[in-house]
């Protein structure tokens, strides 16, 4: 690790006045940041605590949930409303990480992490458009079973890690950020940027802005929701690919439908395209197969990872055929 | 100022430099070396100790500085009295390890695992996230302790250990 100086922030105020210096980086339960620090993938001279900042979750009387941004994931896992309301969110956090990482991790430092992308991590062996611009990327031809087939760029073919921002990018979820400029919200959505040509321009954050806060909106039918991962072992891995969904019918009839997926991009992928060909058709595996193939019809297969393709899409019919079947609400898919 | 942390119930100096895990902390400053260094990366679990109690961390991705006036307990802490936990004789019970690298942390997890059970915190394996008791069944054990790894493969033994002692304590 290089030097750092340490300081923890009191107020929300007080940490963008110091994340406002150069080379100032927020801290939050380190469960990743400790690790970029110790291969020096981040090099920050100045580390602001912000673990210490709110963790309350906050039911809004618009029946949204406002949760601090240093709430940990444990505590959004196991909070009483977002289980019954949000369970794809408790579902898709608890089949991230180990207890005692989720014990550690913040909310906001969830949605940062970054990509764990092993010829990312290769500081001294691999070459990294991500870590090094223009170096070029040894991903792209190498073992690329864990990369991205959506999305991606000649640049970087990296994945979002987090399970817990695939169910909010399904919701809707709002982050609400803090800079000496101001403060604004923005849609999670827009928040993780695609590689391009600018792989290490990860998020649309701007200089020294602080994630103070994560707002669910009001969404009764994410009360019938789920997430499911698929991995190498059953417990304590990254996803290959991933789903969290949630459907309402009218009768026979989708009336709305929220899919996203993990594991297939360098972002938590909203599947814009299988929503809107859902919405109004009939819920049988017929249209839910339709969708899947309308949101993977651009997917891009490098040497190892033509898989995930398939598996995304069989995935998505089958979580929404799991959440269109009986007993269904908030059921393990 | 000075700046301290409660380990195993005494009062510690932290160190200077902000950037000494607690792991680093406890074995090299403190001779604790009950706590273990394996991946140091997150990976593996060996290095679980307890933050005020019973709530269960990676000490390898944990700044000491950041720990400024909580209480943390690694295994050392845990037969203070000189009587081992009955968790700790649970192990020996049932052969719950084979090197026994792993073991301080997986002893120091199930503490933290079963404060969380009490609490009702769900897990991946759960069924019902509206129930209010979850059972602690063969595969909500697996699941909540897989973020302790054994390369000897001594899961059977662990496991056997972990449900003796929790259903000793939770008749």
């Amino acid at each position: 690790m290089n030097p750092f100086s340490y300081t923890r922030a009191a107020s929300a105020i007080e940490a963008i006045e110091l994340g406002a210096r150069p080379q100032a980086k927020y801290l939050g339960g380190g469960t990743n940041l400790v690790d970029l620090l110790r291969e020096t993938l981040e090099r920050p001279t100045a580390l602001i605590d912000v673990s210490g900042l709110s963790s309350s979750i906050e039911e809004l009387s618009d029946g949204g949930i406002l949760i601090g941004a240093s709430a940990t994931n444990t505590a959004i896992a196991e909070h009483r409303v977002i289980r019954t309301r949000y369970p794809m969110l408790t579902r898709a956090i608890a089949a991230g990480a180990s207890a005692q990482i989720r014990n550690m991790a913040t909310a906001a430092g969830n949605i940062l992490q970054r990509t764990r992308c092993t010829y990312f991590y290769d500081n001294a062996g691999s070459r990294c458009n991500k870590r090094s611009p223009g170096q070029g990327c040894d991903a792209m031809d190498g073992f690329n079973r864990n990369h991205a087939v959506l999305g991606a760029s000649m640049s970087c073919v990296a994945t979002h890690p987090s399970d817990m921002c695939v169910a909010l990018a399904a919701l809707g979820a709002v982050v609400h950020l803090q800079n000496r400029g101001g403060k604004r919200v923005l849609p999670l959505t827009d928040l993780h940027r695609l590689p391009e040509d600018h792989p290490g321009e990860e998020t649309t954050l701007m200089s020294g802005e602080l994630i103070t806060a994560i707002e669910l909106p009001a969404l009764p039918m994410a009360a019938r929701s789920t997430y499911r991962k698929i991995r190498d072992r059953s417990s304590y891995a990254f996803a290959l690919v991933s789903v969290a969904a949630a459907i309402e019918l009218e009768g026979d009839v989708v009336k709305d439908v929220r899919i996203a997926l993990g594991g297939v991009a360098h972002k938590p992928w909203r599947a814009w395209r299988a929503e809107e060909s859902l919405r109004g058709r009939v819920a049988s595996a017929e249209n839910f197969c339709a969708a899947a193939e309308a949101e993977l019809a651009e997917a891009r297969a490098l040497r190892d990872n033509g898989f995930k393709i398939h598996l995304a899409s069989r995935a998505i019919v089958a979580v929404l055929s799991a959440l269109t079947g009986e007993e269904s609400m908030g059921a393990r898919a | 100022m000075t700046h301290t942390i409660l380990v195993n119930g005494s009062e510690q100096q932290l160190p200077d430099d902000p950037r000494v895990s607690i792991l680093d902390f406890l074995r090299e400053h403190l001779h604790l070396s009950g706590v273990k260094k394996g991946c140091n990366q997150g990976a593996c679990g060996a290095c679980t100790v307890l933050v005020d109690g019973d709530q269960r961390i990676l000490s390898c991705l944990a700044l000491a500085v950041q720990y400024e006036g909580r209480a943390i307990t690694s295994v050392e802490g845990l037969a203070a009295n000189g009587s081992l936990d009955p968790l700790q004789q649970a192990f020996i019970d049932h052969d719950g390890f084979q090197c026994g690298y792993c073991t301080p942390g997986q002893i120091c997890s199930s503490i933290g695992m079963s404060a969380e059970l009490r609490r009702g915190v769900p897990s991946h394996v759960t069924d019902d996230l509206s129930s209010e008791t979850i059972a602690l069944s063969h595969d909500e054990l697996r699941e909540r302790m897989s973020g302790n790894l054994c390369r000897c493969g001594a899961y059977n033994g662990i496991v056997a250990a972990i449900a003796e002692s929790h259903s000793k304590a939770n008749p």
